[in-house]
């Protein structure tokens, strides 16, 4: 376990390095970063300075290097805009962010999962047909246009519910969220549906294959035999086997989820990281996309690493291949 | 009154193609603490016997007709709830492969606790208790720390030691086993085949054992119906059946056992393979591979007493120890 | 008359055809599909209005609802934006622009990728895991993150959303065509081909690549329709197609904020043909793999 866990590791560092020398290049060598990091009032003289002082002067490997460098220091560079570390601002934001995916989860599996179960176990009904419908729409719409819908139904027409921000907020942990308030509630509430989207539609699709799968089962048929009521092997039986691919999936969705929220939060005005990277591309904010970008990455890795852990916690097959 | 008589079953399977007549008229009947052999080859109609008896035919398959009668008790047509109290309580079943048997995710106690607590309002220790009594009985050393463990843990024979013992949980009238030694070793089996006689004598419990192997019903079973394209063909006392078949079938069944050739002798085989269900010949279903078949077995014959006790469905019976 | 009662043999297009027609659904999405490329095509001639004409906009007809007649004589049926643009007109030539976007990145997305995946099949070692790397970091990375990046480092513009699209699309086809032609280049066909010593580049494209077409032609359709989604997912956050050249997806972005106000028509319209187009595709598509690769059938 150790062993795996060490490669999983190097492995991890290996794509981290390789994000790293993309992104830097992607700023540093596509664009001028004269350009971009210097007044464009500047006289040469103090540009001169100012490249000297920023390093451009210096080979491209050695400024990889003093990137990388800063970066393992937990510098990415001052925001122009706002004139404080990049890192800290995406932190700030993240917050947000983290809500909301957490929250779109939430409601994927609320759905998705019964959906699912309903479409596996009666396969041939007229119900199950429509969920799998609904389903395909739900992977082919684009998600910013159902973000308006909602905004337009639930906001506009009928007034039930707000359709931008976070409203209020309460601390917790040394951070402010929505989620603990009643008015947070009710804002998160459409773009938590919104970001769920896609995933509602994999959780069915995912729940009714693993549901049709299992069913057909020896050991579910044992089950039966043994005269177990129709809810423990529908809930026990079958429900612990169809979890592992759907508890997998799911938090491999989640580092997908926190890039496309991006999208969401520019519909419903949510202060995340999405709507930050978006306003930062929008006035050339390098230093903020170049740390977003790296965040995200790292963000990746960890997801991957972690779900790895908890699927070999979830298998006891996987568990005992682990320790041989 | 016997444990159970089954009276004319049909199990139907309604599918696309057209309708699979799986078992088709099939009647037996065990006393108590008696073992019935149900032989045939895979796709004769002898597991989906074994579902019927259980109620546990899945769609499109269903029982057409007939009666199965439990302890004097017709359950065909019994609701899902009523049928669910007898399943794993009254009427237990084994099935073929240990390995698929299981739940992989759930461990051994969960399983067991899950059958005792089903049907028996008690505390889940003492479910546990009985669970591991349970496994004791069939042979499994160390149950305390057994059945802290997953299914992947156990090797094929313990597994089926546990599906064994999951299905003497509730000391069941009836045991339903489909071909529960086919998975496992030759020696495994000779184990397994004699603790199941042992408890089967112990306990009561009336047998059906559905297999393809005739070696192992020889030595277990009291009566013996052979099966072939989802009707009875051969029926009676085991020992009766496997010294004089009067069935073409049955004779050729017997012949292929190995150990009955005389050394250096060919092995015999039936020629030809089991006839698609869903086109039976018109007539008997064997006569395209059979000897002895001319244009009287056109029709198909009834499954007759040719000597007491003794059943065949043949117009050409061998005569008596032939074989 | 002896020559009619020759049994029919259908050819395997012609089986492919009927079959493909077995599913209504499939036919509605085919014929919707045409009505909206011909739409596109004869934007020109049939749209009420020359939308980019700045000199038949009148900003006094600006955000009229749908049904009104506007200063010109025009009747506004699906209303008209800000600038008094007629909405109808706007939506015919905003399909063109997200058509050309989407299938133009795909079928660039579909030339790289099976040429990378043909590759990486035939060629095998080294490059097949060089390929099959960049393949896997590709797909574990999300498409829209992906195209935000390199919108950023390239800014707008029709032919860098095509690449960026380009980028994140091209991944889909190397994997597919690669299991297909690894499959393929097992077969008795290849084998003499390579003894016929033909050259690589006629036993890749003439005899690989069109036996590893149809599920290329499966990808390709999905991924028209991913392609169009991701060109107006991404014009809408402002980082796709310039403003002088407005797709479906830019004229969503900029109803945005009218439809708070009630507004909708602006937002709406455009969205709904946006929504068509990709429906009446993934219909087609689907129905395609159905038919075209029977091992996929749900």
């Amino acid at each position: 376990m150790a062993l795996y866990l060490l490669r999983r590791l190097m492995q991890s560092g290996f794509v981290l390095v390789a994000m790293s020398l993309l992104v830097f290049l992607g700023v540093y060598a596509v664009g001028d970063p004269v350009e971009i990091l210097i007044s464009p009032d500047a006289d040469q003289e103090e540009r001169e300075r100012a490249v000297r002082a920023l390093g451009l002067d210096l080979p491209l490997w050695q400024q990889y290097a003093v990137f990388v460098g800063r970066a393992l220091q937990g510098d990415l560079g001052r925001s122009f805009v706002f004139n404080e570390p990049a890192i800290q601002l995406i932190l700030q934001r993240m917050p947000a962010t983290l809500e909301l995916a957490f929250g779109s989860m939430f409601i994927s599996i609320l759905i998705g999962l019964p959906l699912g179960l309903y479409a596996g176990l009666k396969p041939e009904g007229r119900l199950s047909k429509t969920i799998m419908a609904g389903s395909i729409l739900g992977f082919s719409l684009p998600s910013f246009w159902v973000g308006l819908m909602l905004i337009m139904l639930f906001a506009v027409q009928l007034g039930w519910l707000p359709s931008t921000g976070r409203g209020e907020t309460a601390l917790l942990f040394g951070t402010r969220w929505s989620f603990l308030t009643a008015d947070g509630l009710a804002h998160i509430l459409l773009p938590a549906i919104n970001l769920s989207l896609f995933k509602i539609s994999l959780v069915i699709r995912l729940t009714r294959a693993g549901v049709r799968e299992t069913m057909l089962m020896d050991y579910v048929k044992f089950a039966r035999a043994k005269g177990l009521t129709p809810f423990r092997i529908t809930f026990v039986h079958v429900f612990k086997n169809i979890m592992i691919p759907v508890v997998t999936v799911l938090g491999l969705e989640l580092g997908g989820t926190i890039a496309f929220s991006v999208v969401t939060e520019s519909v419903f005005a949510w202060p995340g990281m999405g709507k930050l990277i978006i306003d930062s591309i929008n006035v050339l904010d390098r230093p903020v996309i170049v740390a977003y970008l790296m965040m995200i990455v790292l963000m990746f890795i960890i997801i991957n690493l972690v779900v790895d852990i908890v699927y070999t916690l979830l298998d006891p097959r996987v568990r005992l291949e682990g320790k041989a | 009154m016997n444990t159970l008589e089954v009276k004319n079953l049909c199990t139907h399977f309604f599918t696309r193609a057209g309708v699979v007549k799986a078992v088709d008229g099939v009647s037996f009947s065990i006393g108590r603490g008696k073992v019935l052999g149900l032989v045939g080859e895979s796709g004769s109609g002898k597991t989906v016997t074994g579902f019927s008896i259980l109620g546990l035919v899945d769609p499109p398959g269903r029982i057409v007709s007939g009666e199965i009668r439990f302890k004097g008790q017709n359950i065909v047509g019994l609701g899902e709830e009523e049928l669910r109290r007898l399943r794993g309580n009254r009427i237990a079943m084994i099935f073929q492969d240990p390995m698929m048997t299981l739940n992989p995710v759930l461990r051994v106690d969960t399983q067991m606790i899950e059958t005792v607590l089903a049907h028996d309002n008690c505390s889940r220790e003492e479910a546990r208790q009985r669970s591991r009594d349970a496994l004791g009985m069939v042979g499994i050393p160390s149950p305390d720390e057994r059945l802290k463990s997953y299914p992947h843990q156990f090797s094929g024979g313990m597994r089926q030691r546990v599906a064994i013992a999951i299905a003497l949980l509730h000391r069941p009238d009836l045991i339903v086993a489909d071909e529960p030694t086919t998975a496992l070793d030759v020696t495994i089996q000779g184990q397994i085949l004699a603790e199941v006689q042992k408890l089967a004598t112990n306990l009561g419990t009336s047998l059906v054992w559905i297999t393809h192997d005739l070696s192992v019903v020889a030595g277990l079973a009291d009566e013996i119906a052979v099966m072939y394209a989802g009707r009875v063909v051969e029926q009676g006392e085991v020992n009766t059946v496997l010294d004089g078949p009067y069935h073409p079938y049955t004779h050729g069944l017997i012949g292929s056992v190995p150990s009955r050739n005389k050394r250096g002798e060919p092995l015999r085989q039936i020629p030809g393979m089991t006839p698609s269900l869903l086109s039976l010949p018109a007539g008997c279903a064997f006569k395209t591979r059979c000897t002895r078949a001319d244009a009287a077995c056109e029709t198909m014959p009834d499954l007759a007493e040719l000597s007491p006790g003794h059943l065949a469905r043949c117009v050409h019976p061998h005569q008596g120890a032939e074989a | 008359m002896s020559a009619t009662t020759a049994p029919r043999v259908e050819t395997p297009f012609q089986r492919f055809v009927s079959e493909f027609f077995a599913s209504k659904l499939a036919v509605l999405g085919l014929v919707v599909f045409t009505i909206i490329v011909l739409v596109a095509l004869l934007a020109p001639l049939i749209a009420p209005q020359d939308p980019y004409d700045l000199a038949v906009l009148d900003i006094m007809d600006g955000r009229l609802e749908p049904g009104s007649v506007g200063g010109s004589g025009i009747t506004h049926w699906l209303g008209t934006d800000d600038q008094g643009r007629d909405m109808l007109s706007g939506i015919m030539y905003g399909l063109r622009i997200s058509l050309v976007v989407g299938v133009g990145s795909a079928v660039i997305a579909a030339a790289v990728g099976a040429t990378l995946g043909l590759l990486a099949a035939y060629v095998g070692g080294k490059t097949d895991t060089l390929i099959m790397r960049l393949v896997d970091l590709q797909l574990s990375f999300p498409a829209i993150l992906a195209a935000l990046m390199i919108l950023a480092f390239l800014g707008k513009g029709i032919f860098n959303v095509v690449f960026a699209i380009v980028v994140v699309e091209w991944a889909y086809y190397a994997r597919t065509v690669r299991g297909n032609a690894l499959v393929e280049r097992q077969r008795e066909y290849i084998e003499a081909a390579r003894c016929l010593a033909l050259p690589p580049r006629r036993i890749l494209f003439g005899h690989l690549l069109p036996n590893c077409l149809p599920p290329l032609i499966v990808v390709g359709t999905m991924q028209i329709a991913r392609a169009i989604a991701l060109e107006a997912t991404l014009s809408f956050l402002g980082l796709g197609v310039p403003i002088t050249e407005p797709s479906l997806g830019l004229l969503i972005s900029n109803g945005y904020e009218y439809m708070l106000s009630g507004k909708y028509w602006i937002s709406f319209y455009p969205g709904i043909a946006l929504l068509i187009t990709i429906v009446s595709i993934n219909l087609v598509g689907d129905q395609l793999r159905d038919v075209l690769n029977p091992r996929l059938k749900k």
